[in-house]
Parts: C-alpha cells; structure tokens; sequence
C-alpha cells in the first residue's frame, strides 16, 4: 500500500522535476498535469527529463485559469489515471509544482497507513468560515460566473450585482450541502474512486462548472457524500494573503518550515536553493528536528496581512498614507494637552513631569519656535524646533512627534498665542488626545505683565476671540478626543480634583496622591484688573466670574498649607 | 467629463515626454553596446552619470550582488575615467553625451529613451550612483525575489523613499576611497521628520523632509527637495517618467502607497551623497547651473557649509538594516512575509 501523488504542474519544471524525483525516490507513483498554457516544447523536455522514472504518468493537458473549471478537470483525469494505473495506492495527494516535502516521504506513507480509512480535506460549510474573496461566499454556489475575476473585475462584479438585483438563483442539485475548503486534499482510494464512479457525477460536473472557484469546493462538496471519515484539515501547509493568493516561502523561512507540522510546504519560490537543498536530501539530512510550533507560521503571515489591511495607526509614511477618516488613528499613542495650566501655576511644566514621568513640552506651537522639553532644538526624530518647518505641515508635525516617541507619553502646553489654527481641528478629532482647558488664564500673564494697559485690552480682546472659537472647535460635534473645559473660576476653586482626574487618567502617578501640588500664581487683584478691562469696554467672560473683592477665592501659595485629595 | 479630459491631457503630456525622448537620443553616442546580452526576465538598472568614477566600483558591486543583470549607463560627459571604467565591464552597455543635462531634463529624456528601447517588458530599476535601493528581505532574497513577488500581486511599481545619509561631523573630514562602502562613512540619517503631500495631478505622494529641510531649508521648506521616487518598475514602452523619477505616466503607476489605512510594501534608497566629494561637486555644480529650480539646492549648500558642514545632530539615527527603517516606519514590509 502507498501514496500516489498528483502534482499539477505550470512553471519552474526544473523544481517540479526535483520534486518528482523526491517522490519517486521513496516509491511514490506520480501523476503528473501540466497547464495547457505551457509551450509545447517546455512541456516534452519535461517529460523527457522524467522519463527514466517508470512510476510517473502524464495526464492530457488542462487549460487552468485561476478559479476556473480546468483545475478539477485536470485533477479529475489525473486521479482516474492514478486509481487505473497504480492499483497498490491507497491515498491519493493532490500537489502543486511549487510543494515542497518538509518532513521524509516515509513518514508520510507511515502515517498515512496508519490512518487507512481517513481522507484528509479541510472542509467547511460557507456558514462557518470566514475566507471569501471579493465577499462572495454561498452565493459563489448560487450565481453564475461567466467572466473572469482577474481580467474582467468590472464585468464580473457587474453581473453579480445584476444577478442579485433581480434576484437569480441556481439551484443546487440533489440536496448536496457546499463545502469549501484548501485545494490541496489527501484522499482515500474509496472516496476518491466513489466520487469519480458517481452515478450522478455528470449532474455535479455541470453543476460546479459554472461554480466560482471549483477547485476549492468541488471535492471538498462531494466527499462529504462519500467519506467515512473526514479530518478536515489539509496536510500541506499554505497560507493565504488578503486577496487570496498563496503567501510564498523563501530561504529565510527555512528555520519557521522545520517548524511547521505540515508534511508539505507551498508555494516555493523556485529560486529558494538552501529550502529546497535542506528538504530534499535523504530521510537522515531532512529532518533537523525541531518541535513543531505552527502557531509561530500563523502569526508571521497573520500579522503581514493585518499590516497590509491596517497598517500602523498613526504613521504617515510612502506607502501608507490614508485618506480622511481611515487613519485609524491620527496618531499612534495617547498625549496630553494642557491649555491654560502653565499660565495658572507657575512651575506647571516641571511638576507635572515629577509627578507623571511623562515627556513635559512647552508651547509646541509658540509663534518663535516649537518649545521642546529640556530647552532642546531637535526631538527625536531629529525634528526641529523651526516655527516654519513645524507650520509648513503641522499635522504631520504632531503625528511625527508622537510616532517618535513612542512608549513616552507627551504632553504639551497649548494657548491662544500660539499658532493653532492649522492644528486644533485635529486635535479635536484625535482620540488619542487628552485636551484639559482652563478657559480665560491667559489673562493671568497679562495681570502680570508690564505692558500699557491700552496694550493689554486689545491683546485680550484678541486672545478671548481666538480662545472662543478654539473651544467651539473642541466641543464641536465630531470631536473625539477626551476634552476637559473650566473656566478659571471654577477651576481655582478646586484646583487639585480636576489635576487628580487628569493626572489618574495618565495612569502614570504613584499610589500615594498627589504629595506635592504645583505653585498657583498670586492672583491678589485679578478681579479688580479684570474689572478694569470691563471699564475699558472689553468684556473678558472665558475666565467666569470673579468678583472685585476676591477674597472668597483667593488661593493661597505659602500662605495656606496645600490641600489634597485622596 | 472632467477626469475624462483630464486623463486626455495626461495622455497628451505622456506623448509629449515620449517625443521629447526621441529628440533628444540623437545625442547619445555608443560607447560600448552589449545590450544583446540581455536576456528576457533579467533585472535592468538605468542611470546617468557624471564625474562619478569614484562611487562606480561599489556601486556595481553593490547591484550585481542584488542580481542585476545589465547596466544602462549614460555618460554626461565625465572626464575622470569613470566612461572607460565603465566601458571595460562585461554586464555594461554605455552611451555618452555632451549635451545640457538641464536640456534633458536633468537624464529623464536620456533614460526614457534607453527603457523604451531596451526595456520594455523588464522589470527596471532608475537609480543614481549614489543611491543604495534597500527593500524588505534584501539581506536575504535577491531583487529577483521582489519582482516575482510583484508580478503575482500583480504590482508594477514599487516605491522607495529617498533617505539622506550624512557622516558624523564635517562632511569633507574622511576620505571616500573606491570600492569603499559610502555607508561606512556617511552612516547616520533622520529617522522622523518627514512631511508627505497628496499631488492630485498626479496622484503620486510629495515627500519632503530629512537633514536637507532641517538644515538648508529651515525658512523655505517649501523649497526642499522632493524624496519620493518610484525606480522599480515594470517597464512598458508606452511609460514615462516625468520629472527625475519621482513621478510617471500613466498616473497609476505612481500609486504606490495605500489610501485606506493599511501600508503596501515599499522600500527605500540610501542616499549616499554627503560624502567628502560633494564639497568640489556642489562647487562645480553650482558653476553649471544645470541642476532642479536654478540649482538653487546647491546654492543652499554652499551658502551653509561655509559655516557648519555638520548635519549630524544628537536624534540622528545610526543605519543598521532595513528591518530598522521598517521598524522605524519609513518604509514597509507591505504583504510581503
């Protein structure tokens, strides 16, 4: 008893001759099909070269597009030849060109034998898997297919689109239920024979004719009819990229196929010497052992797939560069924003960087230059603090800046005397922001100031515009970051519960509360000098209301022993 | 309508290059021709050159051991040995020409003459001698590799991010000798200050950024230099480049990028050109006045390294492989596993 292989053959003859032999080395009989598409002269050199083998039989030719009939067909006529022409051989393995044997044919034909009754096809009912190609699954067995997938798209996905609209419908005959499942299957004598030798095979032939992409659903559909015992499951290894084709294995995954538990690998690259010199020597060089570890091939090409459908959030870069609304993330790590708070307290900066460990940035949008932490003129990245460099394309400005430094969460200080405009709507948009607002402290600075007080009133008449229209920006309607917003008053009148809540969101703070609190700036006056803006006719409302007399709310540096929450 | 007159107007602009090519390859003159040795399927590079006869001999090393089977060279006119190198290798065939570099569009009619005629069904790779192509698994699987790949995902360009390459302190301190790799010297590169624009004519993506923004054209970045370039195509003789090769026609070939979210693969060319010869090159270049937008690249560079001819700054980024630069995220496995 053996194991006849059916290798169906369209390119690099030189590596399916190899393979043959391989095979036929260790008595495997073989059946081989080449594409019709093959030039004749190819195809006779090739068989030819194989002709010192006398268990190997050509099949007649097939034409075989991707996804169409020619496949079965071919598989077909190759397996009735096998069953007539090699009577020893109890499983039938169906093979491409492009497989190559990760473990030594003998272990295959032991394990084979020792599972006589079983047919090994991975097959599955549309219902249960989610591997479909241009979001057809049961349908590929209930519409027609009259145009080619690859080279008439348009007219293909016009005429299903047709086909649903008026609602058409093939009928599938005899009650059979649709599976699907890899191409590549190991079928019994039994099986195989009983589904070629069915009485109703001509009904099923036509039927699946017009089926899109047979091969992967004919025999998977019509063992079910006849097996006794189905592992689904396919012994060779073959991995599948998002569109569908076969992912394909080169030298560099000699190390992750020794793992595999597969008893064969495709597709190769037919270029790929150490693979197919490392697995086609004897029994003795095969084999390196190594345990078996599968899960490790999953995720290499799980996560190419997901790379190639996802990407990165957050990163701009050549070759990803999404339109509006699928980045998936303007930026690729949560940041803090804090408008206000460096204007309130004096020593902001420093004590949210104690308190946090985070990367603590100035104004990074300051009209002069970017303010980065520790004073410096480049970031990481090598982005420079260049107010032009920075304003020429500020969004990738910031998207930059987080992507640079991932795993150390940024946080920054922004204001209305920056230069926000280009930068606040993304922002607002940005899930990954955190935005705490202490609405009207930038009057804070101009208290203190020395400016003219003529000076001083336009100055704030033009920050609270701008400040205005920056906050319907953060409460607009297709905000998505976690935005904060007090007024100064209401802020002052407690200052440290709404720092614990930002700072508990950061996650990075010591259990023990916040043991030190940051320096309020002296605020003895503010009401009169707000007071005095209002007599100069400019109406300062974003800080809320304080009064002339400020005593209720005067916060206290020195003087009061700081309170805490927790 | 519109996109219908558009792709019109495209279509007349991909001719015009076309006949543009044909002009001026009156002025390529033959210097060795063994173009009879190509054989289908092999890999083409393309690329002008001029006075360069000191990167050549790592350069052809560098992209014969990626399987490069033929160069295409067009000599502008060198007077340093570079054409008689050249001429005396076996997998070389090389044109010269004294005609404007600026008149050719800077070697894009040259070289779009040369691919049209010569490489037409190949896959091509346009680089200059001072550009190294690095692309996901180059260590390990050669060019030929890639391009099977693309045939099957049928993809028929592959983009690669020029990235500037620049020596830890002066420019002009270590000597480039020959057959020395120019990595060696010029090693460092900014990792993260990258800014990318959609071009909507043509659809391709305007990148600019790296130690030539941060340090000539902090005040004018729109000023400089574009990075991205598509040199790896599969070649029809109805393609053109238009401008270096940073953009082609038919406009889906510059598509190299993703719009919905995920990353297609993509590569990068090391650009080796802050090495001890640039000094005299951007001298001499300057001189010519045949370079991009009145060469106003290099007036920038002279005017700066007369006073600091450093580029290196502390978050300069050290080269070590490509699975840096993909983890890094300038360029990008893609698919590709």
């Amino acid at each position: 008893m053996s194991v006849g292989i059916i290798m169906l053959v369209h390119t690099a003859f030189d590596r399916a001759e190899q393979v043959a032999r391989h095979w036929a080395a260790s008595g495997c009989p073989l059946v081989i099909h080449a594409d019709r598409n093959v030039p004749n002269a190819t195809y006779r050199k090739f068989v030819n070269a194989l002709s010192d083998l006398d268990q190997v039989e050509f099949a007649k030719r097939h034409r075989c597009e991707w996804g169409t009939w020619g496949l079965v067909a071919a598989t077909q006529e190759a397996s009735e030849i096998m069953l007539k022409s090699f009577p020893e051989v109890r499983h039938v393995y169906l093979a491409s060109g492009s497989c190559l044997p990760l473990r030594p044919v003998q272990e295959l034909i032991d394990y084979l034998a020792d599972r006589p009754q079983t047919d090994f096809i991975e097959s599955a009912t549309t219902a249960d898997v989610p591997w479909t190609i241009g979001g057809l699954d049961h349908e590929r067995f209930t519409l027609r297919f009259p145009f080619s997938w690859r080279r008439h798209r348009k007219l293909f996905d016009r005429y299903v689109a047709l086909q649903r609209k008026v609602g058409y419908k093939r009928r599938i005959p005899n009650g059979i239920v649709p599976h699907m499942g890899s191409q590549w299957w190991c079928l019994t004598r039994q099986t195989l024979s009983a589904i070629l030798t069915d009485p109703e095979r001509a009904t099923y032939d036509r039927y699946f004719k017009r089926v899109w992409i047979p091969d992967e659903s004919y025999f998977q559909t019509l063992s079910r009819l006849y097996s006794r015992q189905i592992e689904s499951r396919s012994l060779t290894l073959s991995k599948f990229d998002y569109q569908g084709k076969p992912h394909i294995f080169y030298d560099d995954h000699l190390q992750l196929l020794r793992r595999s538990d597969c008893f064969v690998a495709r597709k190769i690259w037919p270029f790929a010497n150490r693979l197919y010199n490392a697995f086609l020597t004897d029994a003795a060089g095969a084999m390196k052992r190594t345990e078996p570890n599968p899960g490790k091939i999953d995720r290499i090409f799980a996560k190419a797939v997901e790379r190639r459908t996802r990407g990165r959030p957050g990163l701009l870069m050549q070759s990803r560069f999404p339109v509006e609304g699928r980045e998936n993330g303007l930026t690729c790590a949560q940041y803090s924003v804090f408008e206000g708070f460096s204007d309130l307290f004096e020593n902001f900066e420093p004590w949210l960087a104690k308190v946090t460990g985070t990367r603590v940035h100035g104004h990074l949008f300051a009209p002069e230059r970017a303010e980065f932490s520790d004073g410096q003129t480049v970031m990481n990245g090598a982005l420079s603090d260049s107010a032009k460099l920075r304003d020429y394309n500020p969004q990738a400005f910031l998207a930059s800046l987080i992507w640079n430094t991932r795993g150390e969460r940024q946080c920054f200080q922004l204001g209305p005397r920056d230069n926000i405009k280009d930068i606040e709507w993304q922002l607002a948009r940005d899930q990954n922001a955190q935005i705490s607002v202490i609405s009207g402290a930038w009057a804070v600075p101009l208290f203190k100031s020395n400016m003219n007080f003529a000076d001083i009133r336009q100055e704030a008449a033009l920050l609270q515009q701008v400040e205005s229209k920056h906050l319907d920006v953060l409460r607009s309607q297709w905000g998505k970051a976690r935005v904060r917003i007090w007024t100064m008053a209401e802020f002052i009148e407690a200052p440290m519960e709404p720092l614990q809540t930002i700072i508990d969101e950061i996650g990075k703070q010591s259990v023990h509360g916040l043991a030190e609190v940051p320096k309020m700036a002296d605020l003895t006056g503010f009401g009169q000098f707000l007071q005095n803006l209002k007599n100069q006719g400019m109406h300062p409302y974003l800080m809320g209301d304080f009064p002339v007399e400020h005593r209720l709310h005067e916060p206290q540096g020195q003087t009061r022993k700081p309170y805490l929450v927790r | 309508m519109v996109s219908l007159l558009q792709s019109y107007a495209m279509r007349l602009r991909r001719k015009r290059h076309r006949v543009r090519a044909f002009r001026k390859h009156f002025s390529l003159k033959p210097v060795v021709d063994r173009t009879r040795k190509i054989r289908s399927g092999d890999i083409l590079l393309f690329s002008t050159m001029r006075d360069e006869f000191v990167r050549l001999p790592f350069f052809l090393q560098y992209y014969r051991a990626l399987g490069v089977s033929h160069f295409l060279i067009v000599d502008n006119d060198s007077s340093d040995g570079g054409r008689e190198f050249m001429a005396d290798q076996p997998d070389v065939s090389i044109w010269t020409t004294k005609a404007s570099y600026k008149g050719s569009k800077f070697g894009v009619d040259w070289l779009n003459w040369l691919q049209r005629k010569y490489g037409h069904g190949h896959w091509t790779l346009v680089v200059d001698p001072d550009e190294l192509f690095i692309y996901p698994f180059c260590d390990t699987r050669p060019i030929r590799a890639l391009t099977d790949w693309l045939d099957t995902s049928q993809v028929k360009s592959f983009g690669a991010m020029l990235l500037d390459m620049y020596p830890k302190g002066r420019i002009d301190e270590v000597r480039y000798l020959p057959g020395q790799d120019p990595l060696e010297i010029a090693g460092w590169f900014d990792p993260g200050n990258y800014v990318i624009e959609k071009n909507r004519q043509y659809g391709n993506l305007w990148i600019q950024g790296g130690p030539r923004s941060r340090v000539f054209f902090p005040d004018r970045p729109k000023k400089a230099p574009a990075l991205n370039k598509t040199p790896l195509v599969r070649w029809d003789k109805r393609y053109t480049y238009i401008s270096s090769t940073h953009t082609l026609l038919p406009r889906g070939l510059n598509l190299t990028y993703d719009e919905w979210g995920g990353e297609k693969a993509s590569g990068i060319l090391l650009h080796a050109k802050f090495l001890n010869t640039f000094t005299a090159k951007a001298e001499e270049e300057l001189q010519r006045g045949q370079h991009y937008a009145g060469s106003v690249e290099y007036k920038s560079y002279a005017e700066k390294f007369q006073d600091s001819p450093d580029l290196w700054c502390k978050w300069s980024e050290k080269y070590i492989n490509w699975r840096q630069l993909e983890i890094l995220g300038l360029m990008s496995k893609g698919n590709w596993a």
